[in-house]
């Protein structure tokens, strides 16, 4: 299971590392906004994305739509961990087809349950 | 102001005046006098005008360096109060990464060791209770009295350690002093800035009355700030919990995304 962290602040991307880890996902890459997570994206093989939504460049909204654009990337499960919290926003979220939304700030349990649940649903 | 007011008041009674005897010298014919009280309603303006706006030059002057948002190049190397706080708020930003940094630095090497006392007294647990069991042989019962010296003798050493690392990590949280500090006096800063800038509007608004000049109000959603594409973003929400349009918590997403068919 190759992860794959988008954040702008290195210490968001850290703490979401140490707490996959603990989940037992060790595989993790980081970057630090959609311009450079897309790139990685198309040639890594991930198969899990976990973006912040507020980031210089691109956002991680529009990344998500990227990726919904791209049809090798289509499939690939998406979390929106971030601090964005108005009622349209996660509708949008909902509409570009996002898997899991979490608002910041967040407890590791809250984290896990939604990767379970993604997973629940992917592999189900 | 109260002086302002006055020269204020004598200009509109000049004018009321002059206005009047315009009328009954039109009525009664005298066009020469009218034209005369016309001119002299001009002057009395354009007087006004002048004296305001060279009182209002001043006044606008002294705003501007009150608020002192000119280059830092014109007075030496002193920095602009503007640069300053922005300086300011960077060190907030490098502060609050640091103590992060430290703090799961310091996270990171005490999970180790927790790691390994739970792995080992589960270990251990097993064997003792297959001696307590009498189900060990003598050479088996040296070998986990080894372990548990072993065993014991690292746990004094490793409890040192995270009782060390607990200790910095309460130190890490210094930065809460510092910055506090700091984002206060940006937030006066700020509120200074706003005042005087409310004061540049009142004077403005001075130069338009006398000028005589009109403005189209404005919308606030002809405003380009508030034209922002939602896709931008709008970072954490401050007042969650009074605000309809934004969810206060984790199960208000949920609820949401559940009443979209999640």
């Amino acid at each position: 299971m190759k992860i794959l962290i988008v954040d702008d602040f290195s210490t968001m991307r850290r703490i979401i590392k140490n707490l996959l880890r603990d989940l037992g996902f060790t595989n993790t890459a980081e970057a630090d906004d959609g311009t450079t997570a897309l790139p990685m994206l198309q040639s890594g093989n991930f198969d899990f994305l976990v973006t912040d939504w507020n980031m210089p460049g691109m956002t991680g909204i529009d990344l998500l739509r990227a990726v919904r654009a791209d049809d090798r990337l289509k499939q690939l499960p998406v979390l929106m961990v971030t601090a964005e919290a108005k009622r349209d926003q996660i509708i949008e979220a909902a509409q570009a087809g996002v898997n899991g939304y979490v608002v910041k700030p967040f407890t590791a349990q809250v984290l896990k349950e939604k990767i379970d649940k993604i997973f629940e649903r992917v592999n189900g | 102001m109260a002086k302002n007011d006055s020269e204020t008041g004598d200009f509109e009674s000049t004018l009321k005046q002059h206005a009047r005897e315009l009328v009954s010298s039109l009525e009664s014919g005298n066009f020469g006098e009218a034209v005369h009280l016309i001119h002299q309603l001009d002057q009395a303006r354009d007087l006004h005008v002048y004296r305001e706006v060279g009182k209002l030059t001043r006044e606008l002057h002294n705003a501007i360096v009150g608020l002192q948002i000119d280059s830092p190049g014109e007075h030496g190397k002193e920095l602009s109060q503007i640069s300053d706080a922005t300086d300011r708020l960077s060190y907030v930003v490098q502060m609050t990464e640091k103590a992060a940094n430290r703090t799961m630095d310091l996270v990171e090497e005490s999970a180790p060791l927790v790691n390994y006392i739970s792995y080992e007294s589960q270990s251990l647990m097993v064997d003792w209770q297959r001696f307590m069991r009498r189900e060990m042989s003598a050479d088996e019962f040296r070998e986990l009295a080894k372990r548990i010296e072993t065993y014991l003798s690292r746990g004094l050493q490793d409890s040192d350690q995270l009782s060390k690392n607990l200790n910095e990590i309460l130190l890490a949280q210094d930065f809460q002093d510092l910055t506090g500090q700091v984002i206060k006096r940006v937030t006066q800063l700020i509120t200074t800035v706003e005042s005087d800038l409310l004061k540049l509007m009142l004077m403005a608004s001075k130069v338009d009355r006398y000028a005589g000049i009109r403005h189209e109000p404005v919308t606030p959603e002809e405003t380009p700030a508030k034209q922002k594409k939602s896709s931008q973003g709008e970072g954490p929400q401050i007042h969650a919990d009074k605000r309809e349009d934004v969810v206060s918590n984790q199960d208000d997403v949920d609820d949401l995304l559940s009443s979209l068919g999640f």
